[in-house]
């Protein structure tokens, strides 16, 4: 899911660089008044568990790969704005350092990861909570919904923004110009293949860290509390 | 035992198991993820490298390439596992640091 330089044209990247900058600057400023000292190893954590979790490839046998993201299980530990905070760090060093990711695009992939998805994953896993103790099994469950749904609409996003190119920029004669697929292939593979394989992974690592949580520390699900 | 630390024993479990990310789609001969193809893969696939994307793909180049050492390509999937375990602790650390940093950068006014 990470788009990388060239599938953009420049109107994409700069819209989702000015989408995200006031995020990252409302992200900051929340997270200024919201999260505690205490909290900071966890943000670093969790920005590392993002990091090491996106290296797991996991491949359609004959096809493409796919990976977990790890930003909905950020969510539900650190609330969807610092978990913004450290999926955007991951994102970043994934781009400058490892080239996992375009710099023209960190813009329109953090959007996509690192907003959209810890955002809409949170709200699911409260919804789904509602006022169920932490060490309720109902909170693995609403772990796993969060996870398949906030990384299915990360990847209806991706499909939609390489899926405009060819509408956006092409040559005379047709040829594009940035990615070569419109949006009804873009979108069909990108949402089908996290539908059906991508988004199970990612509600299994999301259910199996809260479920692991619950035993271990269950504090730690209760929002606001440090590690 | 504290969480963090099980949480560090964790980080570092699963980069030990990271090179998984790359012998197991090599055993089931998937490719690349969709739309993170080379100009090599995008030509057989639409029969040309769209010409924006040739000269934007060329832009940066990243250190540890797809988290590979330069010039280990050729040396097999043991090198490339390996060099996957070195990019993910590279990897942890500087995105551990970086947000560590960043963290206490946001909480230091409620400290005071």
């Amino acid at each position: 899911m990470h788009i990388p330089d060239g599938y953009l044209g420049p109107t994409t990247c700069g819209f989702f660089y000015a989408v995200m900058v006031p995020i990252w600057a409302l992200a900051s400023k929340i997270v200024k008044k919201t999260l505690e000292a205490r909290q900071v190893p966890l943000l670093a954590i969790a920005a590392a568990f993002c990091f090491v979790i996106m290296m797991f490839n996991v491949p359609i046998p004959g096809g493409s790969t796919g990976h977990a993201v790890g930003a909905v299980l950020a969510a539900i530990l650190l609330g969807p704005w610092a978990a913004c905070i450290a999926v955007t760090v991951a994102l970043v060093i994934q781009a400058l350092l490892f080239g996992d990711g375009g710099i023209t695009a960190i813009g329109a992939n953090c959007f996509n990861m690192a907003f959209l998805m810890p955002f809409a994953g949170y709200y699911v896993y409260r919804l789904v909570s509602g006022t169920t103790p932490t060490v309720s099994p109902r909170r693995v469950a609403a772990a796993a919904v969060a996870g398949y749904v906030g990384i299915t609409l990360a990847a209806l996003m991706t499909g939609l923004e390489f899926g405009i190119q060819p509408l956006l920029h092409h040559t005379a004669k047709g040829q594009a110009l940035y990615c070569p697929y419109g949006i009804r292939v873009a979108v069909g593979v990108m949402v089908g293949s996290h539908l059906l394989v991508f988004g199970w992974i990612e509600a299994l690592v999301t259910a199996f860290v809260v479920r692991f949580l619950q035993k271990q520390d269950p504090a730690l699900l209760e929002r606001g509390v440090g590690i | 035992m504290k969480t963090s630390t099980k949480a560090w024993i964790g980080l570092m479990a699963l980069a030990a198991l990271s090179p998984l990310g790359i012998l197991l789609p090599a055993r089931f001969k998937a490719g690349a993820a969709w739309g993170e193809w080379g100009g090599e893969e995008i030509q057989k696939l639409v029969g040309y490298i769209p010409h924006g994307l040739d000269r934007l793909s060329r832009m940066w180049s990243a250190p540890l390439p797809d988290y590979a050492v330069k010039g280990w390509e050729e040396k097999g999937l043991k090198h490339l596992s390996l060099a996957y375990i070195l990019s993910a602790l590279i990897g942890i650390a500087l995105v551990a640091g970086a947000a560590l940093l960043i963290g206490k950068m946001l909480t230091k006014k409620s400290e005071r």
